[in-house]
């Protein structure tokens, strides 16, 4: 009953969410105000039914209905709570599912604080939420059913991937999800801007936050996702450029350019069209890396859905979507109009850089990303474009801008002085080149561009904070003036500073870990000590036991410094009886200068041996610190009350196309 | 500088932007892509010794051998032709004779040494580079029918 209720309950979401796509949409566009008031309640009702939905299969998954494909298919009585809850979303019907309960639960967020939009704009912007909301209700209910019943019932599950059954993994898709579709907001208003044909400082006022949000969520998600692969693996490694990674930095890249231009919209009314194409090209990014991930083209952990016909849809959905909103902008987009001036060397050619940097990355990614099933598609030759591919065009595209980056805050709108900037940021150079000579010093010599990632790392964070000091008149007034000031920073500014210095302790953490990573693969038995980075390491033994739903073979390492104890890591080799499947929970210690690593292999030999792999990861944890310190800024700069209250009336009522022939 | 001269500027550094990762994109798809073979293509045409390749099939029954130092030795097969690979460290996890895997590395006096082994991420899937070598040497029927037998859905396999 349960299910059918839910499946009841999409079905009828479709239907309100075709009437929230057309009557509001025609009631803007005739000026009718009773139809467009539509959008608000259709936009509440259709958050309600899919919440049911959601709620339902949930509730399928929580009592082990096996009755329920989706039930039988991901999950097992024996598996913990958590991952009954988890298994909802860890498959292709289920996460489709989460997937337009978040673009409804954003279309929602519109209707109910969007109380000081234009009412147009707030009916258009509805409009298209809900338009893309049909195409994935249709895809779910013709091609991928979650409420689908089996009879007879299955007497028990087929269980969850083990290598999903991770706490970092629980969580990872609702955070990538509420990224991807926050990015649909931007899109939602873009699309609404075009058909209206204006883009002013209130709109980027409007677009700022939402994009802002999506923007955090997705980090969060791609964090999750990285230190997930980083310890469940066990390869000591936290990127891969894997084609399923890069379907998630995607979208990142376009709403970080996305974030940065949308300031210049709002601030000096200039760079619309640009903008408006970002947040065609942020949600354009999210909806191919939906596609990547679910269509079952490429091969992984994600590749739920192997049904060509599912592949078909998607790719279908993809090109109206995307082909829809281009041809929109190829025709509105030139109309609009911007009024703002600058000169090359302004805050604003700054923005523009970072924007021009980030989306030729965008697209070196999607050309390393897509190459291979394109040569596939024509030829039938198999390739694989892998990390050297990505090491070597993506890093040197990106240093000139993290250079740029550090100028970036210095530069005035309109025109700057770059000489005088570079005068200021003296400090910043010194440091910068102090801190590779202490690297040189302390590590040794190491590669070539690790060496660059972390001089650029202090130059970063020196310039981030020399621009803190400068605006709060550090030593220039006295001490407590200048506490003053930096009390009064609007929220904005702080997040600005928190995400640079985010960024810049990230890339810290990247270079330390590419550069100096210490790998050891050797058989040991117990008693055998190994001397990895510095760190002795020395295998006790392995022993077995039994977790909730998986058997464990437990090897303990003690390890010591200088003779000293440091710590004792236990790693696991998990078997999960049910899909016969082994995971590896690699044992990790987490220092301020690096990670002592340990992962437990197969037996080897009779005598209690065992292949182990030990790593030393240098800064990895600075990584993490890095992605939830920029994460932090984002949250800090929604928080900025102008985004809230006093958001600027709108300067005329005519339509700008007609205002500017 | 006028409006024109000022979007000069910025078509122009877009342009220098993307020669320079065009420049770099060549550059290192010359170096850094990896073809795909499955053993009859090695056996069939000649692949240089220096070249990294990566080489699919399934896992041979019963040809994985462990060597002292946490060698393993075992041979790829497409049910036509069979290679002899060497690896030194931890298998993946779903790494089982008669599974698909994928390595990749490079020959050295007719053994391929493999510096990373892929399996698969889960038991009903099997990488579509060795899916479709399989189909190509004629072997696909004989190994589907085979997983079914085994309890697993060939259907769930990639076209």
């Amino acid at each position: 009953m349960i299910a059918e209720a839910g499946h009841f309950a999409l079905v009828l979401a479709l239907f309100v969410a075709i009437v929230q796509a057309v009557v509001p949409m025609i009631g803007a566009h005739r000026g009718n105000a009773v139809w467009m008031a539509m959008d608000k309640p259709s936009a509440i009702s259709q958050v309600l039914l899919v919440a049911f939905a959601f709620g339902c299969l949930t509730y399928s998954h929580v009592v082990s209905d096996f009755s329920v494909v989706n039930v039988v298919q991901n999950s097992h009585s024996l598996k913990p709570m958590l991952y009954k809850v988890a298994g909802v979303w860890g498959n292709h019907e289920g996460s489709l599912l989460l997937w337009v309960f978040i673009l409804a639960a954003f279309g929602s967020a519109v209707a109910l604080f969007g109380g000081n939009l234009p009412p147009t704009l707030r009916a258009r912007v509805l409009g298209v939420q809900s338009l893309i909301a049909v195409g994935f209700y249709l895809f779910m209910l013709l091609t991928s059913n979650p409420f689908e019943r089996v009879f007879p019932p299955a007497l028990d599950g087929r269980d969850l991937n083990p290598l999903l059954q991770d706490p970092g993994l629980a969580f990872h898709p609702p955070f990538l999800y509420l990224g991807y579709v926050g990015f649909s907001m931007a899109f939602s208003f873009a699309i609404a801007a075009l058909i209206e044909g204006r883009v002013d400082a209130a709109w980027a006022r409007w677009v700022r936050p939402w994009t802002l949000a999506a923007w955090s969520f997705l980090t969060v998600g791609i964090a999750l996702g990285s230190w997930w692969a980083y310890y469940e693996l066990g390869w000591g490694g936290w990127w891969f450029w894997d084609p399923v990674e890069n379907a998630s930095f995607m979208p990142w890249l376009a709403g970080t350019a996305l974030l940065h231009s949308a300031i210049v919209v709002e601030k000096r009314d200039t760079m619309k069209t640009w903008t408006i194409f970002l947040a065609i090209l942020a949600f354009s990014m999210s909806l191919l890396g939906t596609f990547l991930v679910r269509s079952g083209v490429l091969t992984s952990v994600h590749a739920f859905a192997t049904d060509p016909e599912r592949g078909v849809f998607i790719l279908l959905l993809l090109m109206i979507v995307i082909g829809g909103s281009l041809v929109l902008f190829a025709m509105r987009g030139p109309a609009l109009r911007s009024t703002g001036v600058f000169k090359p060397i302004s805050r604003e050619g700054g923005l523009l850089l970072n924007n021009l940097v980030m989306s030729t990355g965008c697209a070196v990614v999607l050309l390393g990303t897509l190459y291979p099933l394109f040569l596939d598609a024509v030829g039938g030759t198999k390739v694989s474009v892998g990390p050297p591919f990505f090491n070597s065009v993506f890093i040197p595209l990106m240093v000139p801008m993290f250079m740029a980056m550090g100028f970036g805050p210095f530069l005035s709108w309109k025109r700057a002085d770059i000489v005088q900037a570079a005068l200021r940021l003296k400090i910043a150079f010194i440091v910068a080149a102090l801190a590779v000579a202490a690297v040189i010093a302390l590590a040794g010599e190491g590669p070539f561009l690790a060496l660059v990632g972390l001089g650029l790392a202090a130059w970063l964070v020196t310039s981030t904070l020399v621009e803190l000091a400068e605006r709060v008149k550090l030593f220039r007034e006295p001490l407590v003036a200048s506490l003053g000031r930096l009390m009064r920073q609007p929220r904005a500014s702080w997040g600005m500073t928190m995400a640079h210095l985010g960024m810049a302790i990230a890339i810290a953490g990247m270079a330390g870990a590419g550069g100096w990573k210490v790998e050891s693969i050797q058989v040991m038995k117990p008693g055998d000590q190994v001397n990895v980075g510095g760190y002795d390491y020395t295998f006790v033994g392995a022993r077995q036991g039994q977790g909730p739903n998986y058997t464990i073979i437990e090897g303990t390492f003690r390890v010591s410094k200088n003779g000293q104890d440091v710590v004792t890591l236990k790693a696991e080799k998990r078997n999960y009886p049910v899909r016969q499947m082994p995971t590896t929970e690699a044992a990790i210690h987490s220092l301020f200068s690096g990670d002592l690593y340990a992962v437990i292999g197969d037996p080897d030999g009779q005598d209690g041996g065992f292949v182990t792999r030990i790593y030393f990861n240098p800064l990895v944890a600075w990584m993490w610190a890095g992605s939830m310190l920029m994460v932090f800024g984002g949250v800090i700069s929604i928080s900025d009350r102008r985004y809230r209250i006093g958001a600027p009336a709108r300067r005329n009522r005519k339509p700008a196309v007609a205002a500017n022939p | 500088m006028k409006r024109k001269h000022k979007r000069l500027t910025f078509v122009g550094l877009a342009l220098l932007l993307i020669a320079a990762a065009a420049a770099l994109t060549l550059r290192a798809f010359e170096e850094s892509i990896v073809f795909f073979h499955s053993p009859t293509d090695i056996v069939e045409k000649q692949v240089s010794a220096t070249q990294r390749l990566r080489l699919g099939g399934l896992v041979e029954e019963g040809s994985v051998e462990k060597h002292p130092d946490a060698v393993v030795k075992f041979k790829v097969t497409d049910m036509a032709n069979s290679i002899n690979v060497s690896y030194r460290g931890i298998l993946p996890d779903l790494f089982r004779e008669g599974q698909g895997v994928v390595a990749e590395g490079t020959f050295k006096a007719g053994v391929f040494i493999a510096d990373e082994v892929l399996a698969k991420h889960d038991e009903n899937y099997m990488p579509p580079e060795v899916a479709d070598a399989l189909k190509k040497s004629g072997k696909w029927d004989d190994m589907s029918k085979e997983m079914k037998r085994q309890g697993h859905v060939a259907g769930e396999t990639p076209k």
